[in-house]
């Protein structure tokens, strides 16, 4: 009965173990920052506003064998958003927009992958930004990866998504060409275990 | 009226610059609030924090003024029938009022300026960026300036209260010397 039970623990940290022999586990690498979350939206619909969040931190694991098989986590602060304007980056971290103090932690995790052509997914997953947590759909492609100088892999991805302010509780009057929010996101990561 | 104050009266110079600087006290008080409640598409939403920080920045060259004036021109001595604890706590007051304006300033400024950009006096010319050195620099110095504004106004209120009650319950001669009126004791 024991070995029995020994030999069903074995076989399930096989298994677990023989799952990240294929699955590559990868830290975004904010570090060296080749990465950003940038985003736009539109300014009384004369020209693009843009701004990025500076802090955030992430995990994705990436098999490019089996595509839908990938995963993603990110963690942005919201308090680190940045439109290069003291006065307006305040505002935006006060009640009429992100409320930082109150949501101080926004982040986004995929929960379904499904390839869309070669080298290309869209990555489903929950964003919850402003202590509002939604379903969106980035548009990722794959930019490149492969080994580093200095002893790591690398790899890098673009996604592109847009979300409508008021549907993460954001309703301050922006005008109607202003009610969305364009993201540009590149992301590399650096492969744990080099 | 004299330009300069006596032993028990305010001059014009002195009466002058309460009343300006205390009408512009308020009124950025006041339009400090309201311009937080602006929309956006509001044609007084820019117009509102710009004539906000240049009139704040007159307070600040006002209370500088004030300050060089008070060298040359000594204060009168408080009325006549005041208690220990009145001239103690008028004092006190007094001094507090002039801090926390300079508080105000201050952070007004540090939040202003937190781009590294001077702020503008009515469009005449720029002041320097004296310090911009930390981060969120605007974010720490808005909610000073919030916080400061409010206990700032507290005193006034209760600066005012007491002008009133020299006047009316007192009968003094202390509200009566800053309007620059005389009267009988």
């Amino acid at each position: 009965m024991q070995t029995r039970r020994l030999m069903v623990s074995v076989f399930t940290v096989l298994m677990l173990a023989a799952g990240s022999l294929f699955a590559a586990d990868y830290v975004v690498d904010s570090k060296g920052m080749h990465a950003s979350i940038n985003f736009r939206i539109k300014h009384l619909g004369y020209s693009w506003l843009t701004g990025r969040f500076n802090k955030f931190e992430g995990v994705f694991s990436f098999d490019e064998n089996n595509v839908s098989a990938t995963k993603i986590a990110i963690d942005i602060d919201p308090a680190s958003v940045d439109t290069n304007h003291a006065e307006r980056d305040k505002h935006l971290r006060e009640g009429d927009f992100l409320e930082v103090k109150k949501y101080p932690t926004a982040k986004f995790v995929s929960t379904r992958v499904e390839a869309s052509g070669e080298g290309e997914a869209m990555i489903h997953g929950d964003l919850t930004l402003h202590g509002v947590t939604k379903s969106i759909t980035i548009k990722a492609n794959v930019v490149g990866g492969g080994p580093d100088p200095w002893g790591g892999y690398r790899q890098g991805f673009s996604g592109e998504t847009k979300i409508a302010l008021k549907d993460f509780g954001i309703d301050f009057d922006l005008g109607p060409a202003s009610t969305d929010v364009e993201f540009d996101l590149q992301i590399e990561g650096v492969r744990q275990g080099g | 009226m004299l330009i300069k104050n006596t032993k028990n009266s305010y001059g014009l110079v002195a009466i002058a610059m309460h009343w300006i600087i205390a009408l512009l006290i308020i009124g950025l008080f006041i339009m400090g609030i309201w311009m937080r409640e602006l929309g956006y598409y509001d044609p007084w939403y820019h117009r509102a924090p710009e004539l906000h920080k240049s009139f704040g920045l007159l307070v600040f060259f006002l209370l500088i003024f004030r300050y060089l004036w008070r060298q040359y021109d000594p204060l009168p001595e408080p009325s006549s029938n005041l208690a220990r604890w009145e001239k103690v706590t008028s004092r006190i007051a007094h001094a507090s009022l002039y801090l926390l304006a300079l508080l105000v300033i201050g952070s007004g400024y540090l939040m202003a300026t937190a781009d590294n950009v001077g702020v503008t006096f009515f469009g005449w010319f720029n002041t320097p960026v004296i310090v911009n050195s930390f981060n969120h620099q605007e974010d720490i110095a808005g909610e000073i300036h919030k916080i400061i504004a409010w206990i700032m106004m507290a005193l006034v209120l209760l600066h005012s209260l007491a002008a009133l009650k020299h006047h009316f319950l007192d009968k003094d001669v202390t509200l009566s010397r800053m309007l620059g009126i005389s009267r009988r004791p």
